[in-house]
């Protein structure tokens, strides 16, 4: 089995070494920006250099991820490489996926122990497209995508069988919104800007959109982008006072047939989880390389930054996650808040270090999905020094 | 410090056209078991799965990898998915060793494709805008820069598109097969890009290339290893008036860090064989020079002694190279796994004698993205 084989990798060989965000950057959820995407991505790296005093030839390898068709264009991510500052020439790589993922390499690529520091930036601008007719081309172009179930869709099924199993309602997902937007209206990067708490009666009073998902329920698609900079110990300890570890980063995927898959439950989240010493299945304690030593509830988390881009997701993911109400779920808002594609996924790490590394927590989860109804799934799981 | 990996299987589907007795699906899968078959392990044994192509736009799917996840046996693992323009190919192949290098991965399968025939690859290949000039005629203004800046004659890129032509019927696989051409046939074929004839430019592919990736004792067991002895990659910005775009300064920082990260000093001696991603014929003396193998100025006397030649002192493309088989997205990994098979000599009719250490090649963009390795047939072979 995968998770008992990656484990065991990661058993046999203990020297892997310590990896930490030494530097956060991100721009506001833009319900739509006019500018070029490659500015966005100039904000960030500016941000990041002007934070850990790097000029661009101190940053070893630079990765990025981002979708070419939300601009609709072939190769649109050749362009960004201008806003990452390509001149002299860098050692630099791309994903056409969100910029999690692109962390996920850089976080390999750190291990192999020849170079010390990444950049790794997501990036996409969403505004130029209809988000639901371009990502219905995700599904399997010849027995889904046919029938025009755009992920959305798939969301409001998703949704309705978390509803037949019992398992939520839709006051749950409107409390979802609620707590969601409430928190966002702290955030000034986020897009949905609630102007007071939002009644959960309220929600429910609104109409169906894919049903049992209303407006609501759907996180805006946005233009942003956002990037950090991971360093080996020795570099970080330079770069920055307050390290926040990568304890581990683990993805998985189901399959892409929606019938093929329990659609109430995350098993891809569930392997992720006890690939890192998390979730239900390692007790808090468990022994995986990410299990805390300290044990307690959920495995020592403070907060959770989480995908979520429907807002049932966020039931099957604290279900998956073995979450109690003693972990802070989406203090950002979650991309319900704002959800710049290619970028949500990395802004949940983001979120996640910017609070360890302010003091407000020690242990945090950061989870990004990809494809329709949360069919592939990554965790990072952050750690401070105290 | 890196863990080693290895190539420890390789495999191919047969390069069409269109190859429409296979999905998208059915292409990938075809890939993947005869690498899986070669290193003699099944889905089963595989950690991760690392995949890459050329723009989504080319076949239509968004985000491919969610959709051939079942196919490629993925389902509850890991599965990653470069994208680094004309160079993809060979960027997956080195993302997929970093996996296995970094210790966190045993054995990985990774996978580039294209199916060309489903869509329309100059449209993409023009930013997705109609009446593009597509790649032919971005690189031929920058060819006809290098034949003035080199002196160089016009017949280099005909015996270029010979020479992989011929090689190409050497190998089962390939896409173009024509076994009578000659240089009189490729001057004599249509102009379609100044000085770029119909016979110097690749043609639009479908295809799939795998390998499978391993550490520790995977790759000690192996039977047979191609090592990954290094890897380079670097990105230059597309455009501004100091850019060399005929010797890309990317490019040759690229070679450089190459060779020096595995004590290689004089490449034309000590490399055996190389696969370098030439799509039109010139490319060839333009990256012997931008790749540091020849001076600048001398890579066309290269080709022109027939020292590229299979049997000379340093073969080219000895697989049919870019020129015969073109499923874009591919491409890069096919450098990739022939200079494998040189190493591990398994390149049947088209084997360079005593091939050791082997060199391949991917670039994209505006010819600036730039991925390479190096695989030897030993961990010391250099040493």
């Amino acid at each position: 089995m995968a998770a008992a084989s990656a484990s065991s990798a990661a058993a046999s060989a203990p020297d892997f070494p310590d990896i930490a965000v030494v530097a956060t950057a991100q721009t506001p959820a833009h319900a739509r920006y006019d500018g070029p995407e490659v500015h966005l991505i100039m904000d960030c790296v500016d941000q990041l250099l002007a934070s850990t005093g790097l000029s661009r030839d101190g940053i070893d390898f630079t990765i990025a991820g981002s979708c070419d068709y939300l601009s609709g264009m072939p190769f649109a991510f050749v362009t960004n490489v201008d806003g990452m500052g390509a001149w002299p020439p860098v050692y630099e790589s791309h994903v056409e996926m969100d910029g999690a993922w692109a962390l996920f390499e850089a976080w390999l690529r750190l291990q192999v122990g020849d170079v010390d520091t990444a950049m790794v930036v997501g990036s996409g601008r969403s505004s130029p497209c209809n988000a639901r007719e371009v990502f219905h081309l995700q599904a399997d172009p010849y027995a889904v995508a046919p029938l025009g179930l755009d992920p959305d869709a798939l969301a409001g099924i998703q949704a309705r069988s978390l509803i037949d199993a019992g398992l939520a309602s839709e006051s749950d997902f409107a409390a979802v919104v609620a707590r969601s937007r409430a928190a966002a209206a702290a955030n000034p990067m986020a897009q949905v800007q609630a102007s007071g708490a939002v009644a959960v009666a309220d929600l429910l009073a609104e109409p169906y959109d894919m049903a049992p998902l209303r407006a609501h329920d759907v996180a805006p698609p946005a233009d942003g982008a956002a990037a950090v900079i991971i360093a080996t110990a020795e570099r970080a300890r330079e770069l920055t006072d307050r390290p926040v570890w990568i304890r581990g980063i683990d993805h998985r995927i189901e399959s892409h047939h929606p019938g093929l898959r329990d659609l109430t439950d995350s098993a891809s989240v569930r392997t992720a989880a006890a690939t890192l010493g998390i979730g239900p299945a390692a007790g808090g304690g468990g022994g995986g390389e990410g299990a805390d030593p300290d044990g307690g509830g959920t495995a020592g988390l403070d907060v959770a930054e989480l995908h979520v881009t429907h807002a049932h997701e966020e039931i099957i993911l604290r279900s998956a996650l073995g979450l109690d109400d003693s972990v802070e779920v989406n203090p950002s808002g979650g991309p319900l808040g704002g959800n710049p594609v290619m970028a949500t996924g990395l802004i949940r790490v983001i979120e996640a270090a910017d609070r360890i590394a302010s003091g407000r927590a020690r242990r945090a989860v950061a989870h990004a999905s990809s494809g329709p109804a949360l069919q592939q799934n990554l965790l990072c799981l952050l750690e401070g020094d105290g | 410090m890196a863990r080693p990996c290895a190539v420890v299987g390789i495999g191919q589907t047969l390069y069409r056209r269109r190859r429409g007795d296979v999905s998208l699906d059915g292409l990938v899968r075809e890939a993947a078991l005869a690498a899986l078959t070669d290193a003699e392990l099944t889905f089963a044994d595989v950690d991760a799965v690392v995949i890459g192509k050329a723009p989504d736009a080319l076949e239509g799917v968004i985000m491919p990898e969610l959709s051939l996840c079942d196919a490629l046996g993925a389902v509850g693992k890991p599965i990653h998915r470069v994208h680094t323009a004309g160079s993809v190919g060979a960027s997956t192949a080195i993302s997929a060793a970093v996996l296995v290098e970094s210790g966190r991965y045993d054995t990985v399968l990774t996978v580039a494709y294209e199916k060309q025939s489903e869509g329309n690859a100059t449209w993409a290949l023009s930013g997705g805008r109609s009446g593009g000039q597509a790649a032919g005629g971005t690189f031929a203004p920058w060819i006809r820069e290098y034949i003035r800046r080199s002196g160089a004659p016009e017949h280099i890129g005909w015996l270029v598109a010979v020479k992989d032509r011929l090689n190409a019927v050497k190998n089962p696989y390939s896409h173009l097969r024509i076994p009578d051409i000659t240089v009189e046939k490729v001057r004599e074929s249509p102009m379609l890009w100044d000085p770029i004839h119909f016979l110097e430019s690749c043609p639009s592919s479908d295809g799939a290339a795998a390998m499978v990736l391993a550490g520790g004792e995977r790759a000690r067991r192996s039977a047979r290893p191609a090592w990954v002895l290094g890897h380079a990659k670097r990105t230059e910005i597309t455009t501004f008036p100091g850019r060399d775009t005929v010797r890309p300064r990317a490019g040759v920082e690229c070679a450089a860090a190459l060779y020096a990260s595995v004590g290689i000093t004089d490449p034309r001696r000590q490399i055996d064989a190389a696969e370098l991603y030439v799509p039109f014929s010139w490319y060839e003396p333009m990256w012997l020079e931008g790749h540091l193998i020849a001076e600048e100025g001398e890579g066309w006397k290269m080709t022109d002694s027939g020292a590229t030649a299979l049997d000379g002192d340093f073969p080219v493309n000895c697989s049919g190279g870019v020129l015969s088989s073109n499923p874009i997205g591919a491409s890069g990994m096919i450098r990739c796994l022939e200079a494998a098979n040189q190493v591990r000599g398994t390149a049947g009719d088209y084997q360079v004698d005593g091939a050791r250490v082997a060199l391949a090649h991917a670039y994209g963009g505006a010819a600036q993205y730039f991925a390479m390795w190096i695989v030897g047939s030993s961990l010391d072979v250099l040493a």
